[in-house]
């Protein structure tokens, strides 16, 4: 049907943008100024180590030639070389990356879990004091900057209350689970390692929480705004007047309409969760992909600031395609409006 | 119970609790519709048509609105002082809505199909009490419903989405919805005029039939004089939130006696020759400052004293022809 | 064509006094909701307080002189107290001033970056909407791209250039943000194009570029400007963010980010330096918010997102 053009479409344009933003990057990284190969080696090393090293890194070649390069390398899975780390960025990427994933993922979960409800909960008992309660909440959290969540609540948590840990993914005496996924709390639950289960997850609480905050803010704010306005439309009335219920309308018609508006800035959400998760691996000194980022930028790993941009942008871009053919398929104006638009 | 009406409206008055104060939308309305009569409700726009419509299907949210005073009585049952439950019993079976705008009647994210079927099954759980459910049946009846509304191929209507239908399909499809409970009144808001006219035409030709061949009471609610005139038995004219006059519909068109009903009927151009006509100076009333007693008084040319100090009754001028106002007041002739 | 002329310039003047006047009355009436709304009020009075410390500065604060480069050893990690309201970091200065001094930093990146970005945004976005067509598309493929990068990021990558200073960093999030008002007008014009009014101008003779800026941009006004609002804070938020993790001012200037980082080595006992300046720019960023919520509500628009 319709809906199968509706996705391969959007994938077509999920790679485009990808490529765009390959382009970009890397173009961007290659003409800024400052010598990497330099850099690396340190002031005193002789020039011709310099020049072996640029020459081993292929930055003697004109530009396109390198990008074309780095493409066909990408299908290899070859990311180049960290100039600090000298290993496969790839390699580099895959040990800290899970570190990330796995904070982000909790957060999204605090976003649905926490902002939906509340959204729904708000819009259905507007001006109550549900309603202006989360609506203070939301405020907050779309206010605060996430490093301030983390260290506060550190303050509070750790250091008054005592009852959850300031840093790292897991205490120090606690061992390792195999590793399966690079996700500790599902690698623990695979080993049946419960222990350490429990440990991983007072680690992650906290700072999941604070990447979080923003987004909860976000949903709550634009569920309870989209739910509202679907419950103001003449629709609605009708399916009352025909005689439907009203837990029936609330639970149905209302709600599958009212999920449009979340999903319209999940994109957009997930975004700031990945900014938000940034800074807060820097409070938490949570070994993830932002440390190694950071440290990439700081000290101009081309091969690594790529390699973490170009993950980032695939997150993106695939969380993107899913948010969008997700709206698609609850509302089968989108799809249809697309094919008029196109004609 | 044996009542001759089938909705009864006595003396309602309706207000609505606004920033600015209290807007006194319905003032006295009464109104009678008799079992299988064709009656319509005729006005301008601003002159409380839809509210009192809204009032009779429960619609109206009752902070900020508030009813003072009235009944409005569904086969003999005051509906006004049912609770949620009991009336939740009689919308969409013994009492249906056809909207104005069908564009916008319908959830956009659901089929066609599963808005009919839920409005078929809830009237279904209150009949029979949980008999009679079974999907296939449910399906059946739909399709028959969308079948009587003329619509070519219901199977593949009822499996579409709203978007993906015409204006003219949409409104038949709400007919459908509308009919399928065999309801023993019907209201129809301005059906219709979101459409062209070619279309309303055959929108209007479809819904009289099926209401004479099921014996369905209407309450047609129109600023539309044509389709007045054209599909219904008897008409009340309203103005400012009142009843000016009341009476058979060709008797109404052929001989109005309400200064209104003459200023609005004479108002409609006529292709037949003559000069454009002039309209009624003035505008609708703000139901905040309200006009007192005849809420027509500020733009009628025969007002009188009295016309602002008290609301003429309405006086029986023929059987069956009420007029409120004081012209006629001073015949003597009985008051309703 | 002297008869039209003349026509057209009376027609245009009449409507410019009428325009004035339609104007006078609509800033009147919304002037009137914004008193009444609490919302706006508190953000609005907010935003304001700070904006006058900032300017005011040198002469609101105690210890003027600690902004800058300034040592007291003595006075180091003095608790909060009467002579130190915020007390003292940890080379003596005063924190209080150096978070009002702080604010100016704050202010100043929001009002670059949004002076760069949304003239150019706002820009794009009517001729991409105007237009149509393949203008359009180039436009709105490249706001794409850009989109696909969360600004941090795109900061992030551009501080790797230069020698990380908060200009730098607020420059590349300014060269992101464009896109964001570009897209909002371009929706907005594409919108009011196919109004009466605008048609009416067309058929009038006014040129692209009179109908450009006579009709499309005046409603896209309330837009923008709720726009503006709530943007001030999210700069500011991530400006923090930036100077938080190293890329900002270099010291000894003082940035609210930067002062949170540095003293966030001292938690917990030395609560005051990481404590009083976060709660400084939280309350910055939630004026701008509530002010942009409230100017939202009353102007009744629609901003296409958070």
């Amino acid at each position: 049907m319709k809906f199968s053009q509706f996705l391969i479409r959007r994938l077509l344009y999920s790679i485009l943008v990808l490529l765009g933003l390959s382009i970009l990057i890397f173009t961007i990284a290659r003409i800024l100024p400052g010598d990497p190969a330099r850099l690396a080696l340190g002031p005193f090393a002789p020039e011709e180590q310099v020049e072996h090293l640029r020459h081993k890194m292929g930055m003697d070649k004109p530009l396109p030639l390198q990008y074309w390069n780095y493409i066909r390398g990408l299908f290899y899975g070859d990311l180049g070389l960290s100039f600090v780390t000298r290993r496969n960025v790839a390699l580099d990427i895959t040990h800290y990356l899970p570190a990330t994933v796995e904070l982000i993922t909790m957060a999204i979960f605090w976003v649905f879990v926490i902002g939906v409800p509340l959204g729904v909960l708000s819009a259905r008992y507007k001006d109550g004091w549900l309603d202006n309660t989360s609506r203070v909440i939301a405020f907050v959290g779309v206010s605060v900057p996430p490093f301030v969540v983390g260290l506060i609540g550190q303050l509070v948590f750790s250091y008054v209350l005592g009852i959850l840990p300031t840093t790292g993914r897991l205490a120090l005496l606690t061992p390792t689970p195999p590793t399966i996924t690079g996700l500790l709390l599902l690698d623990s639950l695979i080993a049946g390692n419960f222990g350490t289960f429990g440990d991983a997850l007072k680690h992650i609480l906290l700072p999941s929480f604070a990447v979080a905050m923003t987004g909860i803010g976000q949903i709550t704010r634009i569920t309870r705004a989209g739910m509202i306005d679907v419950l103001n439309k003449d629709y609605i009335e009708a399916a009352r007047a025909f005689g439907i219920p009203d837990c029936y309308v609330t639970f149905k018609y209302v709600l599958k309409p009212s999920f449009i508006a979340p999903m319209t800035i999940l994109g957009l959400s997930f975004a700031s969760q990945l900014g938000n998760a940034f800074l807060v691996e820097t409070v938490f000194a949570w070994p993830g992909i932002a440390k190694y980022g950071i440290r990439a930028i700081l000290r101009k790993d081309f091969n690594a600031i790529m390699g973490v941009v170009l993950i980032i942008g695939l997150a993106f871009v695939m969380v993107n395609f899913i948010v969008d053919v997700l709206a698609g398929y609850i509302d089968p104006r989108i799809r249809i409006q697309e094919e008029t638009i196109e004609e | 119970m044996g009542n001759k009406y089938i909705l009864e409206i006595r003396d309602l008055h309706v207000h609505f609790r606004v920033y600015e104060g209290i807007s006194r939308v319905i003032d006295g309305v009464s109104l009678y519709i008799a079992k299988g009569e064709r009656v319509g409700l005729a006005g301008e726009t601003g002159c409380g048509k839809t509210v009192t419509m809204k009032t009779v299907m429960g619609m109206l949210k009752i902070p900020p609105a508030i009813i003072p005073c009235g009944e409005v009585c569904l086969d003999g049952r005051d509906i006004l002082r049912m609770s949620p439950k009991e009336f939740l019993q009689i919308k969409g079976t013994e009492i249906s809505v056809i909207f104005q705008d069908p564009m916008n009647a319908l959830n956009p994210v659901f089929t066609v199909g599963e808005q009919f079927y839920d409005v078929i099954r809830f009237a279904q759980q209150r009949f029979s009490n949980g008999g009679n459910l079974s999907r296939e049946r449910i399906r059946n009846k739909m399709i028959a419903a969308l079948k009587e509304v003329i619509l070519p191929d219901p199977e593949r209507i009822a499996n579409s989405y709203p978007l993906e239908l015409s204006g003219g399909m949409r409104q038949r499809v709400l007919i459908a919805m509308a009919l399928v409970n065999n309801p023993k009144l019907l209201i129809a808001d301005e059906p219709g005029t979101a459409l062209d006219v070619t279309i309303q035409a055959q929108i209007l030709d479809l819904m009289s039939k099926l209401v004479e061949t099921k014996g369905i009471s209407v309450l047609l609610i129109t600023h539309n004089l044509g389709v007045i005139q054209e599909t219904t038995e008897r008409v009340y004219i309203m103005y400012g939130g009142q009843v000016m006059e009341t009476a058979p519909t060709n008797v109404l068109f052929g001989n109005p006696k309400h200064p209104y009903s003459q200023g609005l009927l004479s108002s409609v151009p006529r292709l037949t020759g003559g000069e454009i006509a002039e309209g009624i100076p003035g505008t609708v009333p703000d139901y905040i400052t309200a006009p007192s007693g005849c809420r027509f008084h500020p733009r009628c040319n025969y007002a009188m004293p009295i016309c602002a100090q008290k609301k003429p009754p309405l006086t029986m001028l023929e059987s069956d022809h009420y007029v409120a106002c004081y012209l006629y007041a001073k015949q003597g002739g009985q008051n309703e | 064509m002297k008869n039209k002329q003349r026509v057209l310039s009376s027609v245009n003047s009449e409507f410019t006094t009428t325009q004035w006047m339609v104007l006078k009355d609509k800033v009147g009436r919304a002037w009137y909701r914004f008193r009444r709304n609490p919302i706006s009020i508190t953000g609005g009075s907010i935003v304001l307080l700070v904006i006058l410390l900032a300017i005011l500065a040198p002469y609101v604060t105690p210890y003027p002189q600690h902004a800058g480069a300034f040592t007291d050893f003595l006075n180091a990690f003095q608790a909060p107290s009467k002579s130190y309201w915020f007390g003292t970091d940890e080379i003596g200065r005063d924190i209080f001033t150096r978070v009002i001094f702080g604010y100016r930093i704050s202010l100043m990146l929001a009002v670059i970056v949004l002076g760069i970005s949304v003239p150019l945004g706002v820009i794009l976005g009517l001729t991409a909407g105007y237009f149509g067509g393949i203008i359009e598309t180039i436009i709105m493929r490249i706001t794409d791209v850009f989109l696909a990068i969360p600004p941090l990021l795109m900061a992030l990558a551009i501080c790797a250039a230069f020698t990380p200073t908060i200009e730098k960093a607020m420059l590349a999030i300014a060269s992101i943000w464009w896109t964001w008002h570009c897209r909002l007008v371009c929706g907005i014009t594409r919108s009011i194009k196919t109004e009466e009014f605008v048609q009416a101008s067309w058929v009038i003779g006014d040129s692209h570029f009179r109908i450009i800026f006579k009709d499309i941009l005046p409603n896209c006004m309330s837009a923008i400007i709720v726009k503006i609002t709530l943007d001030a804070g999210f700069v500011i938020l991530v400006g923090a963010g930036l100077s938080f993790l190293g890329l900002g001012t270099q010291p000894p200037k003082s940035d609210l980010g930067t002062m949170i980082s540095y003293g966030a080595q001292y938690l917990p006992t030395k609560w005051w330096p990481t404590v009083f300046p976060s709660f400084a720019i939280l309350f910055l960023i939630l004026g701008f918010n509530l002010l942009g919520d409230g100017l939202r509500d009353m102007l009744d628009v629609e901003t296409g997102g958070i």
